[in-house]
Parts: structure tokens; C-alpha cells; sequence
């Protein structure tokens, strides 16, 4: 529990932090202004706004208020289109966070079991193999994997659409592609892109300990008490071997929905990635700074998730470091 | 009757790179029922290697070869891998060395148990949950209900072990093979885990197979034992005679090269053949080693100890709430004098450690005072004015595999401290003085140029001796310098260490669990428990009239061959020369 509460405090302090930092660039990078009114507004004009938004007030009031604002998702106007910025990001998100499902589930059932074969297999030519193609796959950039897969898929072959979302359905706020053979098929290339490189990264990692778990001592005793190699191989090793793996997933989902920037781009994905780019592109503070703390807190959130995920697998940790006492 | 295990012609052989290596060759053995049987040997010497052959754990690209193999008659075809698996664990059970990592982790110990009986006895959850309890209640753990549920990190290292050996038993197997089973242990907890080993062999009528290093572990517990070197048989027979009238020269050498408990001798013996690395004398009044120190073997304190304390804490709370902290060092007060060698002894958690490394500056103290040479450690807070005392006082660790840097060679590992104290003139002197330390410590000037990795562990313990006095210390702090040796490599570098610290007057704080070793070496000895102080006493008072009844549990709990072994001639008390193969 208490535990818990720490880990909830540190978060709070990122969030703060990560606030701080939003805030500033809202208030510091241009006049917020400037972006607001058009190019001729008047001098009067300009000192109204700058009296709603409170521009004129010390630094410190500035600043709770933007929290204030943040913690009943308030992150104001969007410069480009005048829509609230909250909104342009829920309207964005469900398109990135089903990509990134969809990618992970790939990357895992795939990942997984080819990184346990590769290590029981290790001597057989087929595992260097794929250990010399799972480098290929972690040094490949998402946009070559994006427009290669394009290439064949799309073009040469024509089986699949190469942008957008196809047909969508709406469920409250949540439009899903999940609904729809043809959301479905638009699905498919960008999360093999997306997934190519998680999944050679899980495929290397569970390999790395897999082996490193099979020279253990207790699977060698495991052994020696007689227990059949698949007891030994998937009840014993193996879930200790997938005790890191969810520490790297739970990071990897949060960077895959912070980075499918590059995917998204290429697939003319309409994401929270592609909603960045726009907004860099038309200096569109209020949407960066309020994709800034929302990224800070989706990673915060995975950490915590990942931390207390990790104590209910691990009875090590569960009793509190102090275990050997007794 | 029918021997309970024949052995005929067992070698297991590993293809390597280099071509083929033979651990094991041509090795035979009998073991009868209800017997135990050691396997006794150095690192290296394929003692393990007999037991994991006989289990069928050998893997490749190691591989077994044997005349023939009779398990109670019948023959054992290590080869099948099915059959081995019926046998394993069910009439043959192991024992692995290290309690803390034999069991896995993530399951609780009924899990662990639960699992092996219903596997091979066909029983069903609950019948085998309670042969679980009943096990568990057998070995000695105590109220086995609750403890069932427990997790292997819920158990301290002696209970895990019982907890293993509970596991290995769990179908009552005719052979148990003990690798090493109490190694990792205190000698407290070792003498109850070897007296319950003894127990359910003679109990059960079951054969052991007790492969250890450690001749005192054989001569309290094993009927016969097995001498191998370097993968060979090299004497049999029961233990009271091997022991006390060993056959072969190397067994007499090993034997030999065990320290007494039951005397003091001037140096360690060392078993034939072992070239003695005794350094050359030195004039301190000339020789670099000496120079800038002034150093009369008086009764001045040179480390005086005083109140020490230290915490550590175990978790966390928020603004102190909640939290846990553990004593390690609790007022501890001691003082070495200059060229005094002062033992601290005590079993793992006695806070030995930790107030060496809060001596040399590795840990900070919570309380109390460390004052060396006038001037006070604890006090003083900026690193540049304790400079002069960090030259001074140097310090050997347990593990040569972890202490050296592998990444330089051994030039720079030695004249690394000479450079930052500036204590040579220019490069020329440095690399004169490099060869001249190694040369100290019995190494050529060919292993300047080499990595640590190219060395045996005894060799690395050289070259950190050698690192140790490249700043011409006038203190050194051993902390279990040679517990991760071989018996005849720690005879040689105790050695070593001894006449360097009489040939350089420095004083020693020197930190073992083995008290056969501390007897020899050092001047007085502290006795340590749960991080008190008991008692501190010159060495031959402590061990032949010991005041603390901790003291004496102490000692009557360390695994001694004494009885058994002759003294080996001439090397008696005084007598300077006395290697008597050497």
C-alpha cells in the first residue's frame, strides 16, 4: 500500500513537472497573441485577449491555472482551427490506440514463442537465422518497412488500401475500425510496420533470457527431480524468463503511442501522431503542449501499471524488500 | 547384497576448441546402502562432474562413457532419456550447493513439493499436500502448515536448504548425490544440515554420494571417501584411514594443507610440488616499499574503533512512518596496533563486513568513531584531506573474479594507485616498481602484460595483493581473502600475506568465518555476532580457553579433522622452515 501511494506521489511530481515544462513553451514560444488574432487586430484587440487569458498576471497564478485547467482536461483553443484541443485529441486517440493494440498483440504472439524456440533451438541453423533477420528487423526504419510493404502490398499486388482508416463506426466518442471488413484491412499494413520492430525486440529479449534462465540453478534441479522437459521448459523457465518482458512491453506500448508518428505518416493514419505533425507544422502551441502532458501522462500511467503489475507476479517483491529476515 | 551403485570406467569427456577435455577419466566407484560416500577434491578435479554423469545432466557437447553403470544391479543407461527421467528425482534425488538458487523463484515451496510428489508418485492435490507438510516437518522446519505456503525468499539459507533436501527426498530415492550441500552455509547451520543428512541416511538405509571440498565436512560426517584430482581416482577407503594414513602423496599434500584448528604453526603447509612464492627479503630502511612510513612495531594504536554503528534500512516509509531498519553494526570497539594482525570473526550477518568497509571508507558510519593513524575518518568529510589515510590503508577482497578491473591489463591495475598517490618519480620508476610488486607477490614481469582473465583465481589474488601494497600501506584489510581459493591455493597466498606483513610490519584487520585460518594468522581475535561485539582476546586464549559461551558454540561447531589427521611432521610450533614438502 504504501508502496502504491509512493509511486502515485512520484507520478504526481512527473505531472507537475511535465506541466511546467508544457506551460512554459504555451507561454514563452511566440506570443500566444500573435497566433490567436489575425494578422491586422488592433492594439485593442489585442490587450482584451490578452486580459481574458490572464497574460498580464504574475507567472506563478499563470501557471495553477494551466494545471487547473489540465486536471479537468482544459488545454484551450487550437490556434489552427478554433476547436478545443481536448477534443481534436479524443477525437485522434482511438485511432492510434488501435493501431498500437493491434501491433503489440502481433509483436507478442509472435515475438514470444519464436524468441523460446530460438533459445531451446539455439544450435540449429534455422534459429542463427532468424537471429541475423531479427537484426534486420530492429535496424530497419519504420518508413522503409512502411513504404516497402506499400509497394507490394498495395500497389504491385493491390490487396490492401495503402492510407487511412477505411470505414468507421462510431460508439459514443470511440470511432472504431474494429467493426468493419474494410477498417480492418486498412489496419493491417500499418501495424505490421508498426510491430516489425517490437516484435524482433521481444524475439531478442525473451531469447536473451530464456538462455540465460535455462543455466539457472533451479531448472538444472528442476531436472533433477525428475520433472518432464516441458514442465521444466514452460512452467519454470519460461515465466521467469517473461518477468522482464513486462517491464520492456509496458515501456514499448508507451512509445508506440507517443512515436507511431512515423507510421502514421506514411499511412496517412489519422492519429494523435499525425495531429502532432499538423500542429508542428502550424506552430499550433496549445495542441503540443497538451500532447506533451497527455504523452507524459500515458507513460506515468503504463509505469505505474507496470510496477504493480510486476509485484503480483513476483512474490519477491509482494512481501516488501525486507524477504530473507526469517 | 548388491552394491547400491557401480561405477566402471566412467569418464565424461567435453570437445572443445582446444580438442577434447576429459573431466572425469576412467573413474570407478562403489557405493553400498546406507552408506556415504565423499568425493573430495579440488576445484577442476571433476567431482561434480561424477555426480551430474550419474543424475544424466550432463549436456552436450559434454559426453558420458562408461564400461558399465549398475544402479541396486540393474544397468543405467544414461542415454535414455526417459528412462533417466522415471529414475531421477524419484530413486535418485540431488542436492545442489547454493539454497538460494535451487528453487524457483516464482512458485512457493508447496508448489515446488506438491509438484514432484504427485509427478512421481501418482497421488492425488491433497494426499500430496500433506506428504508435503509431513516432509517439510521431517527436515526440521519448523510449524511446516503455515511454512508451505511460504516463498523460497521467506526462508533464510538453512531452511531453504532443508527445504531442498526435503524436495530431493520426496520420494524416498535410494541415492541421494549432495553437491556441495553445506558450502554456502554458516557452520552453525552446516553442522544441523550434515547431522540431518547422517540421520535420514542411516534412517532410511539410502546411499550419499557427498561431493565437498571441505576435509572437515568429510571427516565429521562421510564412511569412505574418494580423493580425485584433475579428474582421476586418486585413493579410496574408509575415511579414518585415508584421512589418518593417506596412501598417495597428494592426498597427503591436501590433507596437510588444511589449517589446524588444534595449534598454531608458523606457516601454512603447502602440498608437494607447489613452488613456495615466499617474497624476497626487503630492508624497509632502502627499499621504496618503506620509504615515507615510519613504522616500530609499538603498542600506539595505529586503527582504534569506537562505538560503532551502523543501520541499514530494510524499507522505506514516508517521513519515517513505516520504516524498517536493520542493525548491522551495533557499538563495536576494538584497536590494532602498528604490525598487529587483528581477525574478526562472526557468521554471515555478524557485521564483519560491513565494518571493514566502513573502516576503509566504502560505508559511511551512523554512529561511533574510526580514528587511523590521529586522524578521525568519521569526521572528516572532505575526500582531499583523507587522501593521506586512503593511501595507507589498503584493502584485499573476497572474490579476485570481481575485484580486478577486466578490461586492463595488469601493469595498469598496479600502477593505476601509484600514479593517482604520486608516489614515483616518473613513468620509467613506475614500471620498475609494477615489476618489482608482482615479483613480491611471486609473479613474473610476463604477467604485467596480461588481463585478469588469463589468471587462476589464486594468481588474481596476487595481482591484488600486489595493487594493494602499490601504495606502501601501512594497513591492510582482508576481508575473506581466500574463501573463494582451493585449500592448497589458500595455504599459499595466507602465506604470502603473512610474510609480507612481517617483512613489512603492516598492521592487518582480517575478516574470516573459517577459524582454523584465523588462528593461524592473527595476533587477537573478535569474535562478532549479529553485529555485538562478544569477545576479544589474544588468539591462543580465545580458542584454548574462550570466555563467551558463543565463543566456545563457535568452536565446537567447526568440522575439524583433527582427531583424525596426523601432525605433520616438523612443522611445529616456532619452527621457521616448516613446509615440510615444499
Amino acid at each position: 500500500m504504501i508502496f502504491l501511494l509512493r509511486r502515485l506521489a512520484q507520478g504526481a511530481l512527473v505531472m507537475l513537472v511535465v506541466a511546467l515544462v508544457a506551460f512554459l513553451m504555451f507561454r514563452f514560444m511566440g506570443d500566444p497573441v500573435r497566433g490567436m488574432l489575425r494578422e491586422d487586430a488592433t492594439l485593442q484587440e489585442q490587450q482584451e485577449l490578452r486580459d481574458r487569458l490572464g497574460l498580464d498576471r504574475p507567472l506563478v497564478v499563470q501557471f495553477a491555472k494551466f494545471v487547473g485547467g489540465a486536471l479537468q482536461g482544459e488545454f484551450g483553443v487550437s490556434w489552427r482551427n478554433q476547436q478545443p484541443v481536448m477534443e481534436l485529441i479524443l477525437d485522434r486517440l482511438p485511432a492510434t490506440i488501435e493501431l498500437v493494440v493491434v501491433a503489440m498483440i502481433i509483436a507478442l504472439l509472435l515475438g514470444v514463442p519464436l524468441g523460446v524456440w530460438s533459445a531451446l533451438n539455439r544450435h540449429r541453423p534455422q534459429a542463427s537465422l532468424l537471429q541475423t533477420v531479427s537484426l534486420i528487423g530492429i535496424s530497419t526504419p519504420t518508413f522503409v518497412t512502411g513504404i516497402l510493404l506499400i509497394l507490394v502490398f498495395a500497389v504491385i499486388l493491390g490487396w490492401l488500401p495503402s492510407f487511412g482508416r477505411g470505414e468507421t463506426v462510431e460508439i459514443g466518442f470511440w470511432r472504431t475500425g474494429y467493426l468493419t471488413a474494410s477498417g480492418w484491412k486498412a489496419l493491417i499494413l500499418p501495424a505490421c510496420t508498426l510491430a516489425l520492430y517490437q516484435l524482433a525486440l521481444f524475439m531478442r529479449l525473451v531469447r536473451a533470457e530464456m538462455l540465460d534462465v535455462m543455466r539457472q540453478d533451479f531448472v538444472r534441479f528442476a531436472r533433477a527431480r525428475g520433472l518432464p522437459t516441458r514442465l521444466v521448459r514452460f512452467r519454470h523457465a519460461l515465466r521467469n524468463a517473461l518477468m522482464p518482458l513486462v517491464t520492456i512491453a509496458g515501456m514499448q506500448v508507451g512509445s508506440l503511442i507517443a512515436f507511431a508518428i512515423v507510421t502514421e505518416t506514411v499511412f496517412q493514419w489519422p492519429g494523435m501522431g499525425f495531429l502532432f505533425l499538423q500542429a508542428v507544422q502550424f506552430v499550433d502551441i496549445p495542441v503540443m503542449a497538451a500532447y506533451l502532458v497527455f504523452i507524459g501522462f500515458i507513460f506515468v500511467v503504463l509505469n505505474i501499471a507496470v510496477d504493480v503489475l510486476y509485484t503480483l507476479i513476483d512474490p519477491r517483491l509482494r512481501t516488501g524488500g525486507a524477504g530473507a529476515g526469517r | 547384497m548388491a552394491s547400491l551403485l557401480e561405477i566402471r570406467g566412467l569418464s565424461v569427456l567435453f570437445e572443445g576448441k582446444r580438442g577434447r577435455v576429459a573431466a572425469v577419466e576412467d573413474l570407478d566407484l562403489d557405493l553400498e546402502p546406507g552408506e556415504i560416500l565423499g568425493l573430495v577434491g579440488e576445484s577442476g578435479a571433476g567431482k561434480s562432474t561424477v555426480g551430474n554423469a550419474v543424475m544424466g545432466l550432463i549436456d552436450p557437447p559434454g559426453r558420458v562413457e562408461a564400461r558399465s553403470l549398475r544402479f541396486k544391479g540393474e544397468p543405467l543407461d544414461l542415454a535414455d532419456e526417459a528412462a533417466m527421467m522415471r529414475l531421477r528425482g524419484r530413486r535418485i534425488g540431488m542436492i545442489f550447493q547454493d539454497p538460494l538458487t535451487s528453487l524457483d523463484p516464482l512458485f512457493t515451496v508447496g508448489d515446488q513439493l506438491v509438484e514432484t510428489i504427485r509427478l512421481h508418485l501418482g497421488i492425488d492435490e491433497k494426499a500430496a499436500r500433506a506428504r508435503a507438510v509431513e516432509l517439510l516437518g521431517s527436515v526440521g522446519i519448523p510449524d511446516p502448515e503455515a511454512r508451505i505456503a511460504s516463498y523460497p525468499h521467506q526462508f533464510s539459507g538453512g531452511m531453504r536448504q532443508r527445504v531442498v533436501i526435503a524436495l530431493a527426498l520426496a520420494c524416498e530415492p535410494d541415492l541421494v548425490i549432495a553437491d556441495e550441500p553445506t558450502t554456502a552455509l554458516d557452520v552453525s547451520v552446516q553442522a544441523q544440515i550434515l547431522e540431518l543428512i547422517r540421520d535420514l541416511t542411516k534412517a532410511r538405509g539410502m546411499g550419499v554420494i557427498l561431493v565437498t571440498h571441505d576435509m572437515g565436512v568429510i571427516a565429521e560426517v562421510t564412511d569412505r571417501v574418494a580423493v580425485m584430482y584433475r579428474g582421476r581416482l586418486v585413493e579410496e577407503g574408509p575415511t579414518a584411514r585415508v584421512l589418518g594414513r593417506p596412501r598417495e602423496p597428494y592426498t597427503k599434500g591436501l590433507i596437510a594443507s588444511v589449517p589446524r584448528a588444534d595449534r598454531r604453526l608458523h606457516r601454512f603447509p603447502q602440498p608437494p610440488g607447489q613452488a613456495d612464492a615466499a617474497p624476497k627479503a626487503i630492508d624497509l630502511g632502502s627499499h621504496w616499499l618503506g620509504a615515507g612510513t615510519r613504522r616500530e612495531r609499538s603498542d600506539v594504536p595505529v586503527l582504534e574503533v569506537e562505538g560503532l554503528t551502523r543501520d541499514f534500512v530494510l524499507r522505506r516509509g514516508i517521513l519515517g512512518i513505516g520504516e524498517k531498519r536493520f542493525r548491522a553494526v551495533d557499538d563495536v570497539a576494538f584497536a590494532v596496533r602498528e604490525g598487529e594482525v587483528v581477525g574478526l570473526v562472526g557468521e554471515s550477518g555478524s557485521g564483519k563486513s560491513t565494518i571493514a568497509q566502513m573502516v576503509v571508507g566504502l560505508l559511511r558510519a551512523d554512529a561511533g568513531r574510526i580514528r587511523f593513524a590521529g586522524t578521525d575518518i568519521t569526521a572528516t568529510r572532505r575526500e582531499r584531506d583523507l587522501l593521506p589515510v586512503r593511501r595507507e590503508l589498503q584493502m584485499i577482497f573476497q572474490d579476485p573474479y570481481s575485484s580486478l578491473n577486466p578490461r586492463l591489463r595488469v601493469r595498469e591495475i598496479v600502477a593505476e594507485p601509484i600514479r593517482f598517490h604520486r608516489l614515483a618519480s616518473g613513468e620509467r620508476e613506475i614500471q620498475g616498481l609494477v615489476l618489482e610488486l608482482l615479483a613480491q607477490v611471486g609473479l613474473g614481469p610476463e604477467a604485467a602484460r596480461r588481463y585478469p582473465h588469463e589468471f587462476s583465481g589464486g594468481q588474481r589474488q596476487r595481482i591484488s595483493i600486489a595493487r594493494a601494497l602499490a601504495t606502501r600501506p601501512r594497513f591492510l584489510v582482508c576481508d575473506e581473502p581466500t574463501s573463494a581459493l582451493d585449500v592448497s591455493i589458500q595455504a599459499q597466498i595466507l602465506n604470502l600475506l603473512k610474510d609480507l606483513q612481517e617483512t613489512l610490519g603492516l598492521g592487518m584487520l582480517f575478516i574470516s568465518h573459517d577459524l582454523p585460518v584465523v588462528r593461524q594468522m592473527c595476533d587477537r581475535v573478535a569474535v562478532l555476532k549479529q553485529g555485538r561485539l562478544c569477545e576479544l582476546a589474544s588468539t591462543e586464549e580465545l580458542f584454548e580457553n574462550p570466555q563467551h559461551p558463543y565463543t566456545s558454540e563457535l568452536l565446537a561447531l567447526m568440522p575439524r579433522l583433527d582427531g583424525l589427521a596426523p601432525a605433520p611432521a616438523g612443522a611445529l610450533d616456532g619452527s621457521s622452515e616448516a613446509n615440510v614438502y615444499g
